[in-house]
């Protein structure tokens, strides 16, 4: 028997509401399946469980539980049942006709009173509860982000940043000419939906400069360095209202442009109406923030711990360059670094920032 | 012939079923213990010998595995053989006959030689007849492809099912339920033919299909009018041929009811009903808002007593209260 936990879905969180179970006792579970909702100050997040085997006990909803509290008890592979299924006590019993009808109307059937055979939930059952929830009672609808509680949850994680973290910083100045025409290029002959913005080409360089730097690519855990088991860098999002997330968007350097587009998308979708899931919160191992078109020109970052490090590319404004021994005005992005000192120095913060520049003036093999 | 429907036994619509085919078509013949001189032993046959003459109705030996074995001899040398069993208890002794020839020879023979033989034999419970004359074993013969299986639970598919067995070029079984004989009912003078095809639906409802044959047919009847007293629509579907099964008719019944009771009067275990809730298992699975229910024979040999053998077959009591349950439990 396994227990599953309340995961620490950043280094900010010390407990969780449960506010939905998406399994239910006897539901078989492999690893990565979303199995639960659980409110943070980041919004509802879709926890997923990363243990293979059967649910045989779950926690009561709506409870605050703290990190690391068991939520449900999982019989691994081989395991027997701990003691002989009573018939119908391990699963709720909804007629099939009735489990289709609920999936149909996306109504929880297992929760409805029975009036069936043996006290089965029946077609009649779903379709009068469906009829109610029609009549007035809305659907359990995830709850927003609430603002004041995302603000206490960056001013406590970023004060922990400034306390421990003793940050040193980088800047330099990438020439972006050769990543702009590309850019513009690529996009030129696509429909809108399947253009690139600047960001995908950051995102990239990043990923694939940690693959040569993945000393700045973990956590700084126990007054140790531990490398992350893959590049997975957090992408800040700015949220309407205030407030930011920085979900991971997982093994980014094995990722296509157009995927990794697909992916930012996406997750900047569920950063504002809710639904990232855990391992977005858990599993980033560097942060990358990039102000965009109306953001300042420079930035330097505060780290989010345990992470050791955090990259920021400014706004990209046109300068006078020289350029082979004359002047030209070119599209110049301010790079920055922010990174943890009792993990590395200037030098290998400075190698980061020259393998991302390389990668930028080469945005083909991106 | 009189315009208005008359009323008849089953033992005669038998009668006149094979009458008329005798009439109809001189290769066709009757054969089979007692059929001549007694007349059956159901008197099915009573008063053929003396319309038809000895040719044509034969009394055989006691030696079921020879002369059902004669009869597919005859069927394959072009003649239209009626063979009557006196009971299916004792069709066991031509099972050779029955599954190794006559449902394999067509196969074997690459199609070339069809066995249009038809085999009538009575079955089922409910006369005192004990453990050795009593059994509902058509579910058995149900399982051999190669056969088609009739099981008449009206007078008119008594009346008309031969006709259709005849014209058929493979070997067909008619059951013909021992307690059915004596039941009497109108026959339509419109319908000439049935079909040995397709269930037939015998009342539709709302609320429970009750899916049966035979003898259980007037005894689901009955449970449908008891429940509809309570306000309960049952819906009756007659299976009338067992292999091969329609269904579609009863995947169509069920989708529409969402509950269903089998009713059979064979054995529960490896029988008709348990092939028609495993078809819904499989095909049928999200149309039901309940459990599949059986009513069936209780799984001893057939008591002799008259309270035991009553207590051992599916009854109205029975049937009604299972489809309540579905229904309408607590």
């Amino acid at each position: 028997m396994a227990d599953f936990t309340m995961p620490a879905l950043g280094a900010d969180m010390e407990t969780g509401k449960l506010v939905q179970w998406l399994v239910r006792p006897g539901a078989r579970v492999r690893r990565g399946d979303v199995v639960a909702v659980v409110e943070t100050h980041k919004g509802a997040i879709d926890v997923e469980i990363f243990l293979d085997g059967v649910i045989e006990q779950l926690a009561p909803l709506g409870e605050d539980l703290p990190v690391g509290a068991v939520l449900a008890r999982v019989r691994t592979a081989g395991e027997t049942p701990a003691a002989a299924p009573v018939m119908g006590a391990s699963r709720a019993r909804v007629s099939p006709a009735a489990r289709r009808r609920a999936g149909e109307l996306d109504l929880d059937a297992a929760g409805l009173p029975g009036s069936g055979a043996e006290g089965a939930v029946t077609l009649a059952d779903v379709e009068r509860a469906a009829a109610a929830r029609q009549a007035g009672a809305p659907a359990p609808a995830r709850r927003g982000i609430d603002p004041a509680q995302m603000r206490q949850a960056i001013a406590a994680a970023m004060a922990r940043s400034k306390r421990e973290i003793p940050h040193y910083y980088l800047g330099s100045s990438v020439d972006m000419q050769a990543a702009s025409r590309w850019l513009e290029a690529y996009n030129a002959d696509r429909p809108p939906d399947q253009r690139l913005l600047p960001a995908v080409l950051l995102l990239k360089a990043t990923a694939t400069a940690l693959r040569q730097v993945p000393q700045l690519n973990g956590w700084y855990e126990d007054g140790a360095f531990r490398a992350g088991p893959g590049i997975h860098p957090g992408w800040a999002i700015a949220l309407r209202g205030g407030g930011l997330v920085a979900p991971a968007v997982h093994d980014a350097e094995r990722k296509s442009l157009a995927q990794l587009m697909d992916t930012l998308r996406d997750l900047v979708q569920r950063a504002r109406i809710g639904g990232l899931r855990s391992s977005e919160m858990t599993d980033p191992t560097i942060t990358v923030t990039s102000l965009g078109e109306r953001g300042a020109e420079s930035v330097f970052g505060v780290i989010y711990p345990p992470q050791v490090a955090i990259v920021g590319f400014g706004r990209m404004v046109p300068r006078p360059c020289a350029v082979d021994g004359g002047v030209q005005v070119r599209p110049q992005l301010a790079l920055s670094l922010a990174a943890d000192h009792r993990v590395s120095d200037g030098h290998l913060g400075g190698q980061l920032l020259a393998a991302i520049d390389r990668a930028l003036q080469d945005p083909e093999t991106l | 012939m009189n315009a208005r429907p008359t009323s008849i036994s089953y033992r005669e619509a038998c009668k006149q079923a094979i009458r008329d085919a005798l009439r109809a078509d001189p290769r066709c013949f009757v054969m089979g213990e007692d059929v001549g001189k007694y007349g059956g032993c159901y008197a099915v046959t009573k008063g053929l010998l003396e319309e038809f003459g000895p040719l044509r109705i034969r009394d055989t030996p006691l030696a079921e595995n020879g002369f059902v074995g004669a009869g597919i001899g005859a069927a394959l040398a072009g003649l239209r053989p009626i063979v009557e069993i006196m009971t299916c208890n004792f069709s066991l002794l031509a099972l050779d006959q029955i599954m190794n020839n006559a449902a394999t020879i067509s196969h074997m023979s690459g199609g070339q030689f069809a066995v249009p033989l038809v085999i009538r034999m009575a079955t089922g419970a409910g006369r005192q007849l004990a453990a050795q004359h009593s059994h509902s074993l058509e579910g058995w013969y149900a399982h051999i492809p190669g056969l088609k299986v009739l099981a008449p639970g009206t007078v008119e598919d008594a009346r008309h099912m031969l006709a259709a067995a005849l014209a058929d070029p493979n070997p067909v079984l008619i059951f013909e339920h021992v307690v059915l004989y004596n039941a009497e009912s109108p026959l339509d003078p419109a319908v000439t033919a049935v079909d040995i095809e397709h269930a037939k639906l015998r009342r539709p409802g709302r609320d429970v299909s009750l899916i049966t044959y035979g003898n259980s047919l007037p005894k689901c009847l009955g449970a449908a009018n008891a429940l509809a007293a309570e306000g309960i629509e049952a819906e009756v579907v007659d299976l009338r041929v067992l292999r091969p099964l329609d269904m579609g008719m009863i995947v169509t019944s069920v989708a529409h009811t969402r509950r269903v009771v089998i009713v059979d009067e064979g054995w529960k275990s490896g029988s008709i009903s348990a092939e028609i809730s495993a078809h819904l298992a499989e095909h049928a699975l999200y149309e039901l808002d309940a459990p599949v229910r059986r009513i069936c024979g209780r799984e001893v040999p057939v008591p002799y007593a008259a309270h035991m053998e009553e207590a051992a077959l599916p009854q109205v009591p029975g049937i009604v209260a299972a489809a309540r349950a579905l229904v309408r439990p607590g």
